[in-house]
């Protein structure tokens, strides 16, 4: 019946790609046409925040914790509102995760504290006993990496016309023009709030480590 | 015209990618074993500083897996079964034997920026497509340099019509280069900041919800074209030749293949159910993974019905053990996934330990177990040596049977109760368990779990040593066995 077919190599991979290409039209290409707006009022990543999703995405904490509420009430309950398509339209890559070992993070910064986040990323069992989270103390030294956050900001704004203002241009002046006026005023308030005074003496002197630019990140997800 | 029983076929690249495959495959597993370890006891987080958590391993884990063990089985058995199936001989082709061994090149250099990158952190977050731009453009060389070799090839063919792995091979190339490149569409920072920032750096051209369509369009179909098509494509080829039966039904290898291939790509909503993904794409994902149990079923139980007549192979050829029970936990998972896949299940199952659980029973007792049984099918016909050790086969089939089955079972349960425990309210509505409880109560499993790992890990051992020997030190073999392995 179809030995013709298998006689004709060219022919049959056309078919093969024909056929599996099918369901990608189908179920893939339409949601592009409308592409998942914002929702009111949500403003793109600072750049230290984006410097913090770095540190997320390095430290792979998606391996254990999703970033997507599902529209349950065992799940409101413990998280708060369910997710909404138009919270992620700035989100480059999506991390909803897969896995959750630990809970969600969607809302986190509605419940937790920067100085809560301090001591549990220094030692997750002295505020969760039972913890089974390992310690991510290296973020407390390892500097976080500014310019490349502000790289991905400069690149979704020219490309993806992500609503950054006038401060976010290419090139190392802007760079080093914002990273003084902007992100590190930014740092310093987190790190007052952090409590720990390496880290404040850290950014007092112009370094931002992991820690900092990740509690920015936590902190913005409500 | 030559006779095609007088041609030579030259295994030489197919032996590179089985020592790879067994390397890779202790180094992927070994990992594995630790992380699993460290769910149980914790304080094994702390063997390597930042670069030894849990999180940091965890993708290096699942790529040293499936892209150095899997693929390197895939490839050692694409460069061996192509040429006798197609009746061509890589000698006869010097350029492609050429570009075939400049491509393994290729993928050890890929392998190897792959582990370091991921070691240091450098990824770009999605799941199995961590690779930042860079390795990307070399994982697209390698894979159309793969395309153009295995075209070449069918283009010198002698016999005419393609045998049903090739069917697989081919849609293995096409699905992966659609949905890969598809995938990891993403802009490079560098060229759009006025050249600020880290170089390899770049942001995902899909945002959002978008992104993660895309995404698990990929991650569910990398299952399907890497996990799925080229391992039954292995089965299909090793089976037959290892039992000396014909396959059992053309009709229905042709019925499971075009259902497959149709089906597959739409289910991948399934891993976004009760997301912020369009209602109508979620269900369709929902219906066509329980369809993909028929296409799946065809296969399988095609190859148990090959077996016909014959089952007292069975207890005689440990190979045929392996393909047999592999074709068995590859209906149980493909009838497991269209369950988690029905909404109301998913609700519960979904972020929980099931879900591993179920990746494992398929990878550890299907794609591992053909790769095993492929990989020592080739080897006395590559070595042109007798299998080492029958023994040694037979232990390894017994002890890593029993730890896939520590591994799904503890996964099930822990799964279930944790999701269940998730959304239990006590009589006046409120949430009975604060998070915390639900991870302790996992203790006793995670511990099965890992024992079940260390068992399947002690199995890699005693077939890397089993291969070793095999290729080293087995009995000279005069001419080549026709179809059951010799083994010693």
């Amino acid at each position: 019946m179809f030995h013709w077919l298998e006689k004709n190599p060219f022919l049959f991979s056309v078919g093969v790609f024909i056929v599996i290409a099918f369901a990608g039209l189908i179920e893939i290409l339409p949601n592009f046409a409308e592409a998942a707006r914002p929702i009111k009022g949500l403003k793109p990543y600072t750049v230290l925040e984006l410097a913090g999703k770095e540190v997320y995405k390095k430290d792979n904490c998606i391996a254990c914790h999703s970033q997507l509420i599902r529209p349950f009430k065992s799940e409101t309950d413990r998280y708060g509102k369910y997710s909404l398509s138009g919270e992620y339209a700035y989100d480059r890559p999506f991390l909803w995760g897969s896995k959750r070992t630990g809970p969600d993070l969607h809302r986190v910064g509605n419940y937790r504290t920067p100085d809560w986040h301090a001591n549990h990323m220094w030692d997750p069992k002295s505020v969760v006993p039972d913890s089974i989270m390992p310690a991510y103390k290296h973020q407390f030294k390892n500097v976080a990496d500014l310019e490349t956050a502000y790289a991905e900001a400069v690149t979704v704004k020219n490309v993806f016309n992500t609503p950054y203002g006038d401060e976010i241009q290419p090139g190392k002046e802007a760079y080093e023009k914002y990273l003084k006026e902007k992100a590190l005023p930014e740092a310093l308030e987190i790190a007052k709030k952090m409590k720990n005074k390496e880290v404040l003496e850290m950014v007092q002197k112009g370094q931002i480590p992991e820690i900092v630019a990740m509690i920015a990140y936590l902190d913005r997800l409500k | 015209m030559q006779s095609s029983a007088a041609l030579e076929y030259d295994y030489s690249v197919a032996k590179l990618y089985m020592w790879t495959a067994v390397i890779f495959g202790i180094v992927g597993m070994t990992i594995g074993v630790l992380i699993a370890s460290q769910l149980a006891f914790p304080e094994l987080n702390y063997l390597m500083g930042e670069y030894g958590t849990f999180s940091r391993l965890r993708p290096l884990h699942t790529n040293v897996v499936v892209y150095g063990f899997t693929i390197s089985g895939i490839m050692a058995s694409f460069y061996y079964s192509a040429q006798r199936v197609l009746k061509v001989s890589l000698a006869e082709l010097p350029f492609i034997n050429f570009l075939a061994k400049f491509q393994f090149v290729a993928y050890l250099i890929a392998a190897t920026l792959l582990v370091l990158s991921l070691g240091m952190g450098i990824t770009a977050s999605k799941e199995y497509a961590q690779m930042e731009w860079p390795l990307d453009i070399l994982i697209v060389v390698y894979w159309v340099i793969w395309g153009i070799n295995m075209f070449a090839m069918i283009g010198a063919r002698r016999e005419k019509a393609l045998y049903i792995s090739m069917w697989y091979y081919i849609a293995c190339f096409l699905g992966v280069a659609m949905l890969y490149l598809f995938n990891n569409m993403e802009v490079p920072t560098i060229f759009f900041s006025g050249g600020l920032g880290a170089w390899y750096h770049s942001v995902s051209m899909y945002a959002g919800t978008n992104d993660a369509l895309v995404q698990w369009w990929w991650g569910h179909n990398a299952v399907a074209f890497v996990f799925t098509v080229p391992i039954i494509a292995m089965i299909y080829y090793f089976l037959p030749k290892e039992s000396g039966q014909a396959v059992y039904s053309y009709k229905l290898s042709l019925l499971s293949f075009w259902g497959l291939m149709f089906v597959y790509l739409w289910a991948g909503g399934h891993h976004l159910l009760w997301s912020t993904v369009p209602d109508w794409m979620q269900t369709m994902g929902s219906i066509f993974s329980v369809v993909l149990i028929l296409p799946s079923w065809g296969s399988a139980i095609n190859m148990l019905l090959t077996m016909k007549g014959e089952w007292n192979q069975l207890t005689e050829n440990p190979l045929i053990k392996f393909m047999v029970l592999a074709s068995t936990f590859y209906m149980l998972s493909t009838l497991e996934g269209p369950i988690q896949a029905v909404k109301s299940v998913n609700a519960i199952a979904h972020f929980t330990d099931w879900i591993p659980g179920h990746v494992h029973d398929g990878v550890l007792g299907w794609v591992a177990f053909m790769v095993f049984a492929a990989l020592m099918h080739m080897a006395p016909r590559a070595f042109k040596r007798e299998i080492y050790s029958k023994s040694l086969l037979e232990a390894q089939f017994w002890i890593q049977t029993t730890g896939v089955v520590l591994y799904f079972t503890s996964m099930w349960i822990a799964g279930i109760t944790q999701g269940m425990m998730w959304r239990a309210v006590d009589e006046y509505g409120n949430l009975m368990y604060s998070f915390i409880d639900t991870v302790s109560v996992l203790h006793p499993y995670y511990t099965i779990r890992a024992i079940g790992g260390l068992l399947y890990l002690i199995g890699v051992f005693m077939f890397a040593y089993n291969f070793f020997m095999t290729a080293t030190a087995g009995r000279k073999l005069e001419q080549e066995p026709q179809f059951r392995s010799p083994m010693a």
